[in-house]
Parts: structure tokens; C-alpha cells; sequence
């Protein structure tokens, strides 16, 4: 089972990001469970959301403590809420970011880990580009498919263009393949070092 | 067909399928979701006809369900937790007036001190109310549970509430079957009302009845949900023929034929107890988990002989009697009553509080290794040095309110499930 937790400040489609990861998983035939939690809801509190994917049936309903994947859409939180809470020795870590993981301070994170699944990726950016507006939520799905291989681009695509139809699903679909190409090349590069 | 769905929106699908002619509703959460869904398929014509009523209370949601019930029309509301206290007045009027009504309740805590979140206060405190009351597990079950809750409904002439985990289910997107209509007009057939207000025909429901009439008109709501003992498992069947899958039912156990210790639970819980049996079971442990489905009527010897061989039973309910202990708990020890098991009454998962398998585990093995009292109420996971810190508090005679005291002790801002 693929455990996901998705950090993003109220607005940001924290809980989006985690159904549409679901229905990606769903579409390739896999079970899939989101959910959020839901507390003083107001834009730009932190907010949490979580997906599970498996082979088999889930039964489970309790939060992830211990994630084997974490979407951080604000890299503000870092500094703020411990997203890094729980996160497995083998873990990954896609950070909605367009610096380093240096820069933003939190280099610590990559003691005993593989540096090749801590990366970050400038999905606002990619959504400024296409969308217009700073919605990082489909291009870090984008980057997740690259970063974990848990969904295809494909299922990714797909689950955003069922959720916006028409030229708002088809900006989300660019910005997510530009974060999917923009990690796939970031993690080739990290496997030649 | 085979969706992923939310919670929610899928029992909106399947309420739908069940063709209400009527829908009054109030949003509050976790329940907004389901009514918002079904106000949009009245909107866009898929469910049609019926007529959607955006009342101005739960109170009024409730009433206008009971007139139109007894109008003779198909009547479907949704609420939870204050919402559904605010309708307790007319609940007990569609009970025992007879009225077919099916009410989702997303389950959810009551306050004071306020809180959104996850627990059975709500439905417990409506146990007794003459409703039927169903719990689901899954939000498959949720689906499949409302197609029963009509025919059960209507066959007896009771009102049904099924219950679902606030936001837990409502708000979980999962895999979820949503039948075709071919399929639940085969399972429900249209409502032929028992009663009828008739404009052309004018009678009386709901006269003043005296002493002399009283206790047996009471007496006939008894007998119709022991009746419905017999129904609920024919139902269950009989969905399961159709539609090929098992839902409802009174009771269901997991791995209880040898099993020393059984956990008793009711609702969304039940998926991760089973969990934790079976990596209990994988090393050698003995236990079992039994899930109520049916609470009400509450059946007693399905209970009584599931949890017979066992040699303690462990009650986990999201709910308790202030002052007195265990609600599901009182009714096993009832069920019990003579037989040989321990009951261990255990609170958990109040106000949202998650229920995790790690707490379980260490609760189950704490009852195996005799570290827990019988016959006392134990709460999962209780922070008892912060409960003792207020208490120290309030020993010293300081003045001013518990919950802002230990928010405050906490260091908490803002109240929150994370």
C-alpha cells in the first residue's frame, strides 16, 4: 500500500489533490481511498489531505501517520507545521518549490534518505504559465507521477481534465506535464551523479 | 457503476435511485454534501419528479418529511449531530405516527464544547426513538444500506436512519458500486402508502389517544421493529441474491468461530478493528471482531449467540451515557446476561479523535494480559495528566471555563483533528 499525505494552506486544493490522485489510481484499475481533514477552514490555513493506493481492497479509516509520500504545496509550512512528521527512511518528498531543498533550509531531511525521491519542483510557476493563476495543485501531480511511478502521467491527465473540463483541464494538463518532465529530468540527473 | 466517488454524492446517487418524491433537508456538516448532491440531481432533472424543500430547520425538515410521508409520497431528509437533536420532536412523531421516512445521519459529535468532527452521539441519543437505526461500515454499505432502508421502511411501516461516519465516510473518496435503476426497481418496488392524507377523502392521522389506548399504540411500535428483527436479515438476503454483494444484515462476525476475545463495534471503525484482528490472528491470538449493523431494533440473540464461546468481549463505541457507561456496552451485558463473557466497556474516537490500529492493538493486549478492569468504562487514548492538571485546577478553586483551561494548557490555537 502507498501511503500519500498532502500538505497545502486552504485554498490551494489540498483535498482536490488527493481525490484526483485517487481517481488517477482508480482509472488503472488499483483501490484507492482520499480523504481530508477538516479543521477551522479559512484560505491559507494549513490544511492536510491523504491518499491511500493498493492492489487489495482498504478497509482502514484512520489518518497516515507514517507516509511513504508527501506533496507539500506551500514551502512556507516548513517552517511552520512538521511535515516531515512520520515520513518512512524511504520516502519521497515532492515540494511545490523553485529553490532547493538547501535553500528552503531543510536540507536535514535528506540524512538516511535517497536524494533522488526529495525533490522539489516550481509547480506555481508552471501554473502561473498556463492557467494564469498560482494553482500548483495538477502540476504537482504531474511531478508526483514522475517522482514515484505510483500513477501514470496518462491516469494523471485524464483525472484532471474529468475534474475541469475544457481549457481549464486542458491549462492544469500542461502545467502538470511540464512538472512531470521538469522531475523526470531532475531525477535522471541525480541518478548520472 | 463502478465510481470513485465521494461519500457523499455516492449516497445522493443511490438515495436517487430510490426515486423520493420528496426531499426536505437543512444543511449542516458533515451531512451538507449528501443534500447538496441530491438538490443538484432535482436541479438537472435526473431525479425527477420530486420536489426538493429547502427548509428553514432540521425541525422543518422532519415536519415536512412526516406530512409528506403521509401524503403518501416517498420522503428522504439528511442531518446530523445538533441538527438531528433539533428534529427530536418529530422524530418521535414519525415513529409513532408510522411513517416511512429514511433519514441519512452523518454522524457527528454534540456539543458543548462545539466540535465538527466524527462520533455517535448524535444517533445514540435518538436510539430510542422508535427509528430503525442502521450503521454502515463502508460507503459501499452506506449505498446498499439506503435501497434496504426503503423496502424495510415501507414493508413495515418505520422510519429508517442509516447511519455513516461523518466525514470519515461522507468525506472519504473511495471505490464505490452505484446500482442502476433497472437494478433497485426490481429491489423497491414504488411506495403504496399504508396511510393517506386525501383531500377527497378526509380522515384523521395522529389523534390525541388516551390512557385507554396509549401503551397498546406503543406496544404495536415494539412488536413492529421485533418484527423487523426478522426483516432486516430476509432483506439483507435478498439484496445480496440480487445484487451480488452482502450488506446490512443484524449483525456480521470476523473470524469470531474460535475466537477467545471479540471486539463488538458499529460503523466505519469496523474495517480497521478487522485489521488489527488479523495481525493479532497472524500471531497466534485468538480474537474476533463482531460489527452491529442494526442497533435498533437491537438484536439480542444474534448477539447473544455470536459472542457465546467467548471468553471476554471488548465493547469500542463512539459514544457514552454521561454517568452511567458503555450505551452498545449495556445492551451486550444485556444480550449477555447469564452467560459467562467479561465485557470491557471502551470510548474511543469522540469529538474526531482518530482510532488507530496502534491504540487498538495496545487496548486488545491490555485486556489479554488482564491490565484492564472489567465493568468500568475505560476512554481510548485518554490524556489523563491533562485531565488531572484541570481537575488540580479546579481543586485550587480557580474559577473560569474546562475546555478553554485545557485548550489553553495544550498550547492549541485553533481547534483541529491534525
Amino acid at each position: 500500500m502507498l501511503k500519500v499525505r498532502v500538505h497545502g494552506r486552504g485554498g490551494q486544493g489540498a483535498v482536490t489533490a488527493a481525490a484526483l490522485l485517487s481517481h488517477a489510481a482508480f482509472a488503472e484499475g488499483r483501490h484507492a481511498q482520499a480523504f481530508p481533514t477538516f479543521g477551522s477552514e479559512r484560505t491559507g490555513a494549513p490544511v492536510v489531505a491523504f491518499c491511500r493506493i493498493d492492489d487489495e481492497p482498504i478497509r482502514i479509516h484512520e489518518p497516515i501517520s507514517e507516509p511513504d509520500a508527501l506533496i507539500v504545496q506551500d514551502a512556507t509550512l516548513l517552517h511552520q507545521v512538521n511535515v516531515f512528521d512520520g515520513l518512512r527512511p524511504e520516502g519521497y518528498v515532492l515540494l511545490n518549490s523553485s529553490r532547493t531543498l538547501d535553500e528552503l533550509g531543510v536540507a536535514e531531511v535528506r540524512t538516511g534518505r535517497r536524494p533522488d525521491r526529495l525533490l522539489t519542483v516550481p509547480a506555481t510557476a508552471y501554473a502561473r504559465r498556463y492557467l494564469g493563476q498560482p494553482r500548483p495543485n495538477a502540476a504537482l501531480l504531474g511531478g508526483f507521477a514522475a517522482l514515484t511511478g505510483a500513477v501514470s502521467l496518462g491516469s494523471v491527465l485524464d483525472a484532471i481534465r474529468e475534474r475541469f473540463p475544457g481549457p481549464v483541464g486542458e491549462a492544469n494538463a500542461k502545467a502538470a506535464r511540464d512538472a512531470f518532465d521538469d522531475v523526470a529530468q531532475h531525477r535522471r540527473q541525480l541518478a548520472d551523479a | 457503476m463502478l465510481s470513485q466517488i465521494e461519500g457523499s454524492l455516492a449516497v445522493a446517487r443511490s438515495v436517487m435511485r430510490c426515486r423520493p418524491e420528496v426531499v426536505a433537508a437543512y444543511p449542516i456538516s458533515p451531512q451538507t454534501h449528501i443534500v447538496e448532491g441530491l438538490a443538484d440531481l432535482v436541479r438537472t432533472g435526473e431525479l425527477s419528479p420530486c420536489e426538493y424543500l429547502m427548509v428553514e430547520s432540521e425541525f422543518g425538515a422532519m415536519s415536512a418529511c412526516i406530512g409528506a410521508s403521509a401524503a403518501g409520497a416517498r420522503a428522504y431528509t439528511a442531518t446530523a449531530s445538533q441538527g438531528l437533536l433539533f428534529m427530536a420532536e418529530a422524530l418521535y412523531n414519525a415513529s409513532g405516527l408510522g411513517l416511512p421516512v429514511v433519514m441519512t445521519v452523518a454522524n457527528r459529535a454534540i456539543g458543548a464544547p462545539i466540535n465538527i468532527w466524527n462520533d455517535h452521539s448524535d444517533a445514540m441519543s435518538q436510539r430510542d426513538s422508535g427509528w430503525v437505526q442502521l450503521y454502515a461500515e463502508s460507503n459501499q454499505e452506506a449505498v446498499d444500506l439506503h435501497i434496504q432502508a426503503f423496502r424495510l421502511a415501507e414493508q413495515l411501516s418505520v422510519p429508517v436512519m442509516v447511519c455513516m461516519d461523518g466525514f470519515i465516510l461522507t468525506h472519504a473518496v473511495e471505490r464505490v458500486e452505484i446500482p442502476e435503476q433497472a437494478e433497485v426497481d426490481r429491489f423497491l418496488p414504488p411506495f403504496t402508502p399504508r396511510q393517506l392524507l386525501d383531500p377527497a377523502h378526509p380522515q384523521t392521522i395522529g389523534a390525541m389517544v388516551g390512557p385507554e389506548a396509549f401503551t397498546e399504540v406503543k406496544y404495536l411500535m415494539h412488536a413492529k421493529q421485533m418484527e423487523a428483527l426478522d426483516q432486516i436479515p430476509a432483506i439483507a438476503g435478498e439484496f445480496e441474491a440480487s445484487f451480488g454483494r452482502a450488506a446490512g444484515g443484524l449483525v456480521r462476525g470476523h473470524r469470531i468461530e474460535d475466537a477467545d476475545t471479540v471486539v463488538v463495534a458499529l460503523g466505519s471503525v469496523l474495517g480497521t478493528i478487522e485489521d488489527v484482528v488479523d495481525s493479532m490472528r497472524a500471531d497466534g491470538v485468538r480474537i474476533g471482531a463482531l460489527g452491529i449493523k442494526s442497533f435498533r431494533p437491537w438484536p439480542a440473540e444474534e448477539v447473544r449467540e455470536a459472542l457465546a464461546g467467548a471468553g471476554r468481549v471488548v465493547v469500542v463505541e463512539k459514544a457514552f451515557a454521561v454517568g452511567a457507561g458503555g450505551i452498545v456496552g449495556q445492551n451486550v451485558r444485556l444480550a449477555l446476561s447469564g452467560t459467562a463473557p467479561v465485557v470491557f466497556d471502551v470510548v474511543a474516537g469522540l469529538g474526531g479523535r482518530a482510532i488507530t490500529r496502534a491504540s487498538l492493538r495496545g487496548l486488545f493486549e491490555d485486556v489479554l494480559a488482564d491490565r484492564v478492569v472489567p465493568d468500568r468504562l475505560h476512554f481510548l487514548d485518554l490524556n489523563t495528566e491533562l485531565v488531572e492538571r484541570e481537575l488540580d485546577r479546579s481543586r485550587r478553586g480557580l474559577i473560569g471555563a474546562h475546555a478553554e483551561r485545557m485548550l489553553r494548557d495544550l498550547g492549541t490555537a485553533g481547534a483541529g483533528p491534525y
